[in-house]
């Protein structure tokens, strides 16, 4: 009797899960119907399963191009989040004069500003900074990259902040008195130690670039500099009453992350669990 | 000598970020202050005239702007309640003995990845088309038609997607939470008889202040900051019923060119973001001392 109802409590709590992901399943299912296939039955499986609109939608929405910018501008952001914040933490730890005091409290500080506050000025400066300097800031991935690396910051160097106080210096002393110079004894000891933080960073800000929607809005204009979001933005613009288009849409703007996140799903809540709790 | 190398390594490692960071946001946020006197529409060549704390007073009597911090607010509370129940909930099932409990908690963590934007497209299709079949098959036409064109049940709508965004996420904070729990503290309390109820209501809540401390200070800033859901599945619609803060900022900028008007209203929203998030501060700060 008790394994029944042990085996119930599972089977029930996996259709719970189920249910609840029912909203994915709607889109899976409804992406590969025609027009009165979908209207006749919104929950059923595909009698006929039509590929076409996934040739338009991926067609319309430019998506293969899409991806190739989402993985250029969030790639490129992280790896130039997680060089120039643990290196610029390491130093504010390391040395603890007032400038790095102030330095670390305005990065602290700044995190309680919001998006919308800074929206507006920030197309100011950028657009002055590449009219005077040539520097493509605006309407360029670069440019998206170099903003994501100045509000991504914060939380960088708070998390690498906390994580680098705990180290003992007595590693890197010795590294010093084998005649390592700075550059060397971060890349060689420090960096390596910072593994699980780096790895928390990256999650939390991949996330984050990956879906991040106003900001290239703002930024990039030309079509072909479109990110995921954008292009699927603008492809629901024009074509939201073709429902089973737009569901074949969907299910190629979502499809990269979900499989991304059943395959490193582990350290993936691992991550933000880590990541919240700071 | 060595002093100076030291400098130079310093100023190596600190100063490409400092730059871009202080480009990025110190400047823009210093001269968000400065637009935010000033009227002007947004045209390089068109003057920006100083008028002192005009937009601010303005914004006491902009009624649109007043409602839609009114939607903020109703829409918060609900939120904030409905994600944290839900969450703690899943967070209850997620650290049961349940077998499968770790399968579970990969599925209900999903939602929150897909992202506020294509989250909102998707439950765009439900809310209007699907809701209305059910309605069409089952009669119950009262109940199931398209929520999206009813002002009072779109709000409802926009919560009822960012619960199912959240709910996974603040589930995470709540397992660890739970998990940090000594064993032996909860095999007392069963030892003494306690039930479901009580043992959740009397151990379990008490030893995890920290988190729900935490998942509600998250909540109520990310609620309050709400954009993409709102952008993706109402637009602000119908006829602005379900126009949010952040939103009634976007529009007043960019699609009415108010831009010094609007940034006098985006800096009334980072002072509201910035106590809320202080007070949360604050909270964290003295129970640790507590402890």
């Amino acid at each position: 009797m008790k394994k029944i109802m042990k085996v119930f409590a599972e089977v029930g709590f996996i259709f719970l899960c189920i249910m609840y992901l029912s909203p994915v399943y709607i889109v899976v299912t409804n992406a590969f119907k025609n027009r009165a296939e979908l209207y006749e039955n919104m929950l059923a499986l595909p009698n006929n399963i039509h590929f076409t609109y996934f040739a338009e939608a991926m067609e319309k929405m430019n998506i293969i191009n899409a991806f190739k910018n989402s993985f250029i501008v969030t790639s490129a952001s992280l790896f130039v989040i997680v060089i120039l914040a643990s290196m610029a933490a390491w130093m504010i730890v390391r040395v603890n004069n007032t400038f790095s005091k102030i330095l670390f409290m305005t990065f602290v500080a700044t995190m309680l500003i919001p998006f919308q506050t800074l929206m507006m000025p920030l197309m100011q400066v950028m657009s002055w900074i590449s009219k005077t300097t040539g520097l493509p800031l605006i309407n360029s991935l670069s440019g998206l990259v170099y903003m994501n690396l100045g509000f991504g910051a914060s939380m960088a160097v708070f998390l690498y902040h906390g994580f680098i106080k705990a180290i003992p210096k007595s590693l890197e002393e010795a590294a010093v008195i084998d005649g390592c110079n700075k550059f060397r004894v971060f890349w060689k000891i420090v960096f390596p130690l910072l593994k699980p933080v780096t790895v928390t960073v990256m999650i939390l800000d991949m996330i984050w670039i990956w879906n991040d929607f106003l900001l290239p809005s703002l930024v990039l204009s030309d079509k072909q500099l479109r990110t995921i979001p954008l292009s699927t933005a603008s492809f629901f613009g024009q074509f939201t009453i073709q429902w089973n288009m737009a569901m074949a849409g969907l299910l190629l703007a979502i499809a990269p992350i979900i499989i991304f996140y059943i395959v490193t799903q582990k350290y993936i809540i691992k991550g933000v669990a880590s990541g919240a709790l700071k | 000598m060595r002093k100076r190398k030291d400098m130079l390594w310093y100023i190596l490692f600190v100063l490409p970020l400092t730059i871009v960071f202080t480009s990025v946001v110190i400047i823009p946020f210093v001269m968000g202050i400065g637009y935010s006197f000033f009227s002007w529409d947004g045209m390089p060549l068109n003057p920006k005239i100083y008028i002192g704390l005009d937009n601010y007073i303005k914004l006491f009597n902009d009624q649109r702007f007043i409602i839609s911090a009114l939607h903020t607010v109703y829409y918060t509370i609900l939120a904030v309640v409905l994600i944290n129940l839900l969450g703690f909930a899943f967070a209850l099932i997620a650290t049961s003995k349940l077998k499968l409990r770790n399968l579970g908690r990969t599925m209900l963590f999903m939602p929150y990845l897909i992202g506020g934007l294509i989250l909102g497209y998707i439950w765009k299709f439900i809310f209007s088309d699907l809701l209305r079949a059910i309605g069409e098959m089952t009669g119950w036409t009262h109940i199931f038609y398209n929520w999206l064109t009813d002002p009072d049940l779109a709000l409802v709508a926009i919560v009822i997607v960012s619960t199912w965004q959240m709910a996974g996420y603040v589930m995470i904070i709540y397992i660890t939470g739970i998990q940090s729990i000594p064993e032996d503290v909860i095999e007392a309390g069963k030892v003494d008889g306690a039930g479901f109820w009580r043992l959740l209501f009397h151990i379990k809540l008490p030893m995890i202040m920290q988190s729900i401390t935490i998942c509600l200070f998250l909540t109520l800033s990310m609620s309050f900051k709400i954009f993409d859901v709102n952008f993706s599945l109402t637009g602000g619609g119908p006829s602005n019923a379900t126009e949010m803060f952040a939103m009634n900022i976007y529009n007043e900028i960019f699609s009415l060119n108010n831009y010094g008007y609007g940034q006098a209203k985006a800096m009334i929203f980072f002072v509201i973001v910035a106590i809320i998030t202080l007070v949360q501060v604050a909270i964290t700060k003295k129970k640790e001392v507590s402890m």
